[in-house]
């Protein structure tokens, strides 16, 4: 275009990207290379997991040098295609997303880390690294990205690769978890997608920064509508409790080590999505739905973890505890105060450690036992003491108990609800809702308590199995050997050692957190970083 | 125009719907493509719709006056070719399915949720 003396305004970007700002996309570019190498490599198995490592250390490294920045300068951006925002699609970090996507390859080295205990010479899974790190693209991408359509297509990304983990390996079992999973996933990015159209057909715009400049203007009675269906949609992804039902019947069903990486990230980029699409870009309409939210966060609080006692399949078990936490991210969107949105954030930092060693740790007294249900499980304490430690420290990580992880988050909630109630003013009216979310996450923290700690009492200090008279240790119990226990509980202690060091050590989390709150709930700094005037 | 296409969206909506309430997993599949095609039809309708011109500026002028929306289009090609990959897995994960655990009907399809395995472990 010559046409220099226009009477429109830019729309182009002359100058080329600064240097500095490639880190953006530099992790999705070099997960899907990775990825795409693996893929045309694969006769070359034996190199497989060493390039995935190379990969993810390159990519963890651009992203420490993201997050840094964010925390040092704010909400980065950068626009591709040359065309300015709204027009352009732009990738946009602020601390939230470059936190959990920076949390997301951490916890995705671990896990490869962790697969190299099954891996044999003749070994027939080939494409898994290429899968795994396909997944992460996703997780990342949808971490990052600042343009409504492009969450979508990360959402795909993410679940095409996780449907081909799901089912590598073809056990009838896992096909069968594989049929629910898919069509309710699929069925929850669709209804996005929908929502998707109506947003774009009543704003004009999918660019987040300019949604959330032009949906004050719009229609509130359609915008409710929106927010209800991505509500519908993301709350499908997130598991929450209504429509939570595909995760236990899915998640035990690949290896271990598969649903940890699904239990860390799955869920957590959906309750991530719901928080930045009700919080960021439609804080009107999340007040109308706001006892709905209320009501989702209590049920999801309390019935969760219930679950999790009932079951006595160890990894389904898991699968309710990872609900539950879902649960514990809703509070913060229902109560939207700065301490809410942070504990949040909090939280889904602390889940994504979390939820994924807790997999891992049961992948590892699966191999122990030899079996999944924890009611054949039992007596395994003398012949695996460092697997109880870490058992214990988990469950205790994962119901908030003091010293631990899990604590933070859920103190700044209950600041949240506790907030609400207003006592300082006699004869104030009692916001019901702020106090019924701090009950529902104590009773959370109780339940969930039990259960891991029922489990952790079933499995390493009941002699034998349930209903067993003789005092002596399940025949089919084995120690780890050699690799199992250099690979698989080397990487679940290193991952448990920095859940242990987080928590005792949370200043950078709280500060993160409180940031990447203020900037949810004001985006103004935000919209500046992609380039859009507040004022138009 | 638009109105005649919102009412097919909601038949397609409806049929769609209609389709995965069954536990028949072909009948889900279907289901699945319908839906999708409304949704497509939704973003399509999104961009509101013109006839007569496209949406190409002509030589030397800088603008254009009622030229059709191109994002939508563009938004509904890139849902089309996920969709229909997204079915393809799924297709090809139903007749899997059937040949592993010999049910095409989600209530047979028992191993990862066992009937009997709803029954909470004995004593703490």
């Amino acid at each position: 275009m010559a046409a220099t003396s226009s009477s429109l305004p830019q729309a182009m970007i002359e100058t080329a990207t600064a240097a500095a700002d490639w880190v953006i996309v530099l992790p999705m570019a070099l997960c899907l290379m990775g990825a795409a190498l693996l893929l045309t490599t694969r006769r070359a198995r034996m190199f497989h997991a060493g390039l995935a490592i190379l990969f993810l250390v390159a990519i963890i490294a651009c992203e420490a040098m993201l997050f840094a920045r964010v925390m040092a300068e704010g909400p980065v951006s950068m626009t591709m295609g040359k065309w300015l925002p709204p027009f352009g699609i732009s990738f946009t970090a602020d601390i939230f997303g470059a936190g959990f996507a920076l949390t997301s390859a951490v916890v995705t080295l671990v896990l490869v880390v962790y697969m190299q205990m099954d891996r044999t010479p003749g070994d027939n899974r080939d494409g898994q690294f290429a899968m795994v790190l396909l997944l992460l693209a996703g997780v990342t991408g949808s971490f990052l990205t600042g343009d409504f359509f492009n969450l979508y297509v990360w959402f795909e990304v993410m679940l095409i690769a996780s449907f081909g983990l799901i089912v590598l390996g073809g056990r009838g079992l896992q096909l069968d978890g594989a049929v629910k999973y898919g069509f309710l996933n699929f069925i929850a990015t669709t209804l996005f997608l929908m929502s998707l159209g109506l947003t774009y057909g009543l704003l004009g715009t999918l660019n987040m920064a300019d949604i959330a400049l032009k949906a004050p203007d719009a229609n509130p009675a359609a915008l409710a509508g929106i927010a209800a269906l991505l509500l519908l949609a993301f709350g499908t992804k997130a598991a929450a409790f209504p429509v939570n039902a595909w995760l236990p019947a899915s998640y035990h069903t690949p290896p271990a080590a598969v649903s940890a990486l699904f239990a860390g990230l799955l869920t957590k980029v959906g309750i991530c999505a719901l928080m930045r699409a009700l919080l960021m870009l439609f804080p009107a309409s999340r007040d109308l739905l706001e006892p709905v939210l209320v009501a989702i966060a209590v049920a999801t609080l309390v019935i969760a973890p219930l679950g999790a006692i009932a079951e006595t399949n160890l990894r389904r078990a898991m699968g309710f505890v990872v609900i539950g936490g879902i649960g514990v991210v809703f509070c913060g969107i229902a109560l939207p105060s700065a301490e809410g949105v942070a504990g949040s954030g909090f939280y889904i930092f602390h889940a994504i450690l979390t939820m994924t060693a807790l997999y891992l740790i049961a992948g590892l007294v699966e191999k122990v036992t030899g079996e999944t249900d924890s009611r054949r499980m039992g007596g395994i304490y003398a012949a695996s003491s460092p697997l109880s430690i870490l058992f214990i420290v988990l469950v205790l990580a994962a119901a908030g108990v003091p010293p631990f992880l899990g604590f933070w988050p859920k103190l700044l909630l209950i600041q949240a609800g506790l907030e609400r109630l207003d006592l300082a003013t006699p004869g104030a009216a009692i916001d019901w809702t702020g106090l019924a979310v701090a009950i529902a996450l104590l009773v959370n923290a109780w339940l969930t308590l039990i259960a891991g700690t029922r489990l952790w009492a079933h499995i390493f200090w009941r002699a034998g199995t349930e209903g067993d008279r003789s005092e002596h240790q399940a025949a089919n119990v084995r120690p780890l050997s050699r690799r199992e226990g250099w690979f698989g509980l080397g990487a679940t202690a290193a991952l448990t050692g920095v859940i242990v060091v987080a928590g005792l050590l949370p200043d950078l989390a709280f500060e993160a957190a409180r940031t990447g709150a203020a900037d949810f709930i004001d985006p103004s700094r935000y919209i500046a970083a992609v380039g859009l005037a507040p004022e138009e | 125009m638009n109105y005649i296409l919102a009412a097919l969206i909601g038949v397609f909506v409806a049929v769609g719907v209609y389709f995965l309430l069954s536990r028949s997993v072909i009948r889900m599949l279907l289901g699945v493509t319908i839906f999708g095609n409304a949704v497509n039809l939704l973003i399509f309708v999104g961009g509101r719709l013109t006839r007569e011109v496209a949406p190409i500026v002509p030589y030397g002028e800088e603008t254009i006056a009622g030229a059709a929306n191109p994002l939508p289009q563009a938004l509904v090609l890139t849902a089309i070719v996920i969709g229909f990959s997204m079915f393809t897995f799924l297709l090809v994960l139903a007749f899997r399915t059937y040949q592993a655990l010999d049910a095409d009907n989600t209530d047979n399809m028992r191993l990862a949720e066992p009937e009997d395995g709803c029954r909470p472990p004995l004593s703490y």
